[in-house]
């Protein structure tokens, strides 16, 4: 596979593993002192487990799983908003299929689908308009969901309706924002971490210049990283160098795909068409300010929140997450921020399990806990989880 | 006579292109629709004269073994794809399953599920492919039933076949007996099917020219039996993959299994498939593709042996049983790193971004 395999080249993979162990040397960490660098976007999460990167790395490293899997942080109270509109006879209800599984307090997507309610998965927006105009007679609802990388294309979805003059199509915007939880976990007085591995499909759209305040006011590293083995290995030396040479920059690996400046097009349709919402709530990490963005006045008449009277614009807005019953004794939360590993938590592998998950990181293969499932399955749980519980 | 032939002529031509509810009130309709489609099709001695029930003699050089029987249901969406339909399927999937327990399949029933409205020149098509699949896997379609049902109460047409086979006297395949130092071998690409169907559907609108590895394998677990007949097992992987396959053998033998990722055969387009959606093709479904555990002394043999078969072309060793993490399947990235793999858990489902 062509400009894929040339980045997943064991020999030049030795190479860059020598290289971190050397510059980890550097900066005395020690496998009981670890750094702890958080790959912030769940792409490289998965890929660090696929490729059993965390294996290959010296044991001073410790990857700590960011929040950067929007499936994963989508709070219940969301997924209960999707299951009123998607159950109106009149709606057919189009999204993402990883979204189909999230738990909500009154099941998943795909239970209501099982139900009878007309849920579609879809592989783009465009194929949700597509719907709207095949079906005029109903209401056709896409669920917006993602981060910088996927709003583009959502917003561009949008203004193309608003040409068509449909009216048989909406949006329920669930789109969130990378840096505002970034600052937020930087905020938190638990937090302790050395350095960042930056997203590179939200940075393609966002540039490198968002993440400049991490540098500057946090003194933290971050590297923008591909999603490639080798791409995740270089990121990884290029933060553990700046750490040993006691730099704190923000830099961009991922060059042949990031421009530093993003793309501009993209940006002005996104905020043509979004503006931030006061907060928004994230499963495990609560409401942070100015996180999610809601559609503008303008195109108020394909806003599904708007529509259909859900959601944050409604009076009748649900109760938040933190006050749930059900997700009493997960420790979702504490995972999001990296402060204990999946295993830590007494419902990892017991009551949550990819089969029946309690928490969003249990359902997107992109979750952190899902990854420790698949990937580093029962054996690492049986190895560490005493000790793990024993120590958090 | 001449009188009733007259009549059915007069019938035929005015015959309704659709399946109707009227097809599956056991009448006429129904009784022709049986005749003209699946008979005219399956013609066999095995039918005889069409009793409620099929007759039939043992092939005398299988009369010591033991037989063995499977069942299976097919629900197929889309009906046709690159590479085969709904009816090959039927035949191939429940010939495969004789045929890695051993067996040599002989006989096949054949029950159809039609939704109302189906254009009885599609249960033609389906009817045609069945037989020649039958022919192809040197089996006989013997016995069957058809059901139409109104509309929305099934997609199409179901089909199940169940299927009966011989075991020759020796032979005892089971996953239980695979034993540490035993090797892995798959005889050919994996994922094909799955990408085929997916891409099928048309929701990618991606092109891509690969097709159904839909095939029976009856002629290559024979050859491989004859070249190496300490051969411990044969799973065909169909859903969830070779990595289901896997983890079952796994289960059942107690042993770890090794599983090396530069040794996988995938054709470039399946991987990049899989690469644009985020899926993994040790999921993906397989229906002309086994993998089989033999005595590292006895792999050469059953290489050689399933190289010589169009369906064993691109056999190759991917892997070996060991005493090692019990129960557990272990790949060796190509990047040096261990993962699991583990059962695939419900569906696999195209990732966001």
């Amino acid at each position: 596979m062509k400009y894929a395999d040339e980045f997943r080249d064991p020999v030049k993979a030795k190479a860059v593993l020598a290289a971190i162990e050397r510059a980890v040397a550097e900066t005395g960490a020690t496998p009981q002192e670890p750094l702890r660098v958080m790959e912030i976007c769940g792409g490289h999460t998965h890929a660090i487990f696929r490729y059993g990167l965390d294996k290959l790395t010296p044991a001073a490293i410790e990857f700590v799983h960011g929040p950067g899997c929007p499936v994963c942080v989508l709070p219940m109270t969301r997924v209960d908003e999707c299951l009123e509109i998607a159950e109106r006879p009149e709606v057919i209800f189009t999204t993402f299929g990883d979204a189909m599984r999230v738990p909500g307090t009154r099941g998943s997507l795909m239970q209501a689908k099982a139900r009878g309610a007309d849920i579609r998965m879809v592989y783009s927006p465009l194929d949700a308009l597509e719907l709207a105009r095949r079906i005029p007679e109903r209401e056709v609802v896409f669920f917006g969901l993602g981060f910088e990388t996927t709003m583009p294309s959502t917003a561009l979805t949008v203004q193309q309706a608003a040409r068509e003059g449909r009216t048989n199509f909406s949006l329920f915007c669930n789109h969130i924002l990378v840096p505002p939880p970034i600052r937020a976990l930087l905020d938190d007085p638990d937090m302790r971490l050395d350095g960042f591995v930056g997203p590179g499909h939200v940075s393609m759209v966002i540039g490198t210049a968002p993440y400049d305040f991490i540098a500057r006011d946090y003194g933290k590293p971050l590297v923008v990283a591909g999603f490639e083995p080798l791409d995740l290995l270089q990121s990884v030396l290029m933060v553990v160098r700046q750490i040993a040479e006691g730099r704190a920059e923000v830099e961009n690996q991922y060059a042949r795909v990031v421009p530093s400046g993003g793309n501009p097009a993209a940006l002005a349709a996104v905020e043509a068409v979004f503006e931030p919402r006061d907060a928004f709530e994230w499963r495990g990490l609560g409401e942070i300010d100015k996180s999610g963005v809601r559609m503008r006045e303008a195109y108020a008449a394909f806003d599904a929140e708007a529509k259909f009277g859900v959601g944050y614009g409604a009076a009748r807005r649900n109760s938040r997450d933190a006050d749930l019953p059900e997700l009493a004794g997960c420790r979702c939360g504490e995972v999001v921020k990296g402060m204990v590993k999946p295993w830590a938590c007494p419902k990892f592998g017991t009551a949550c399990t990819p089969e029946t998950p309690l928490g969003a990181l249990m359902v997107s293969s992109e979750g952190a806990c899902a990854a420790y499932h698949l990937y580093a399955g029962v054996r690492a749980r049986a190895v560490d989880a005493e000790s793990e519980r024993a120590v958090s | 006579m001449s009188l009733r032939l007259a009549d059915e002529r007069y019938a035929l031509g005015r015959k309704s292109p659709s399946v109707t509810l009227a097809h599956g009130g056991g009448g006429k309709a129904m009784r022709d629709l049986i005749r003209d489609v699946f008979v005219a099709a399956f013609d066999n001695p095995g039918m005889g004269e069409l009793e409620d029930q099929a007759r039939l003699i043992m092939p005398p050089d299988l009369a010591d073994g033991r037989l063995a029987f499977t069942t299976d249901g097919f629900v197929v969406d889309p009906l046709f794809f690159p590479g085969g339909d709904i009816g090959t399927l039927a035949v191939n999937g429940t010939v495969n399953d004789l045929a890695v327990g051993g067996a040599r399949p002989l006989w096949l029933s054949c029950a159809m599920v039609i939704e109302e409205g189906v254009e009885i020149d599609t249960l033609h098509r389906i009817a045609a492919s069945m037989r020649r699949a039958a022919d192809a896997a040197g089996v006989a379609i013997v016995t069957g039933d058809t059901k139409v049902v109104g509309r929305g109460s099934a997609d199409k047409v179901f089909v199940t076949t169940s299927g009966v086979g011989a075991i020759p006297a020796g032979v005892d395949l089971a996953a239980s007996h695979v034993r540490p130092g035993d090797v892995a071998i798959v005889n050919g690409y994996l994922g094909d099917h799955g990408a085929a169907i997916l891409n099928a559907r048309g929701d990618m609108a991606l092109e891509s020219p690969v097709e159904s590895d839909c095939a029976p394998l009856g002629e290559l677990m024979a050859a491989v039996l004859a070249a190496a007949p300490a051969t411990r097992c044969a799973r065909d992987c169909t859903r969830g993959g070779l990595a289901s396959a896997l983890n079952e053998i796994a289960g059942a033998s107690g042993c770890g299994i090794d599983l090396e990722e530069t040794a996988l055969p995938l054709r470039p387009e399946v991987r990049g498939f899989c690469e644009i959606l985020g899926l993994d093709p040790l999921y993906l479904a397989n229906e002309g593709t086994l993998v089989l555990f033999v005595p590292p002394e006895q792999a050469d043999a059953a290489l050689a042996a399933m190289r010589r078969l169009p369906q064993g072309r691109e056999a190759r060793l991917v892997g070996r049983a060991v005493g090692e993490h019990p129960k557990t399947v272990v790949m060796q990235t190509l990047f040096g790193g261990g993962r699991i793999v583990d059962m695939l858990l419900g569906e696999q489902l195209p990732r966001i971004c």
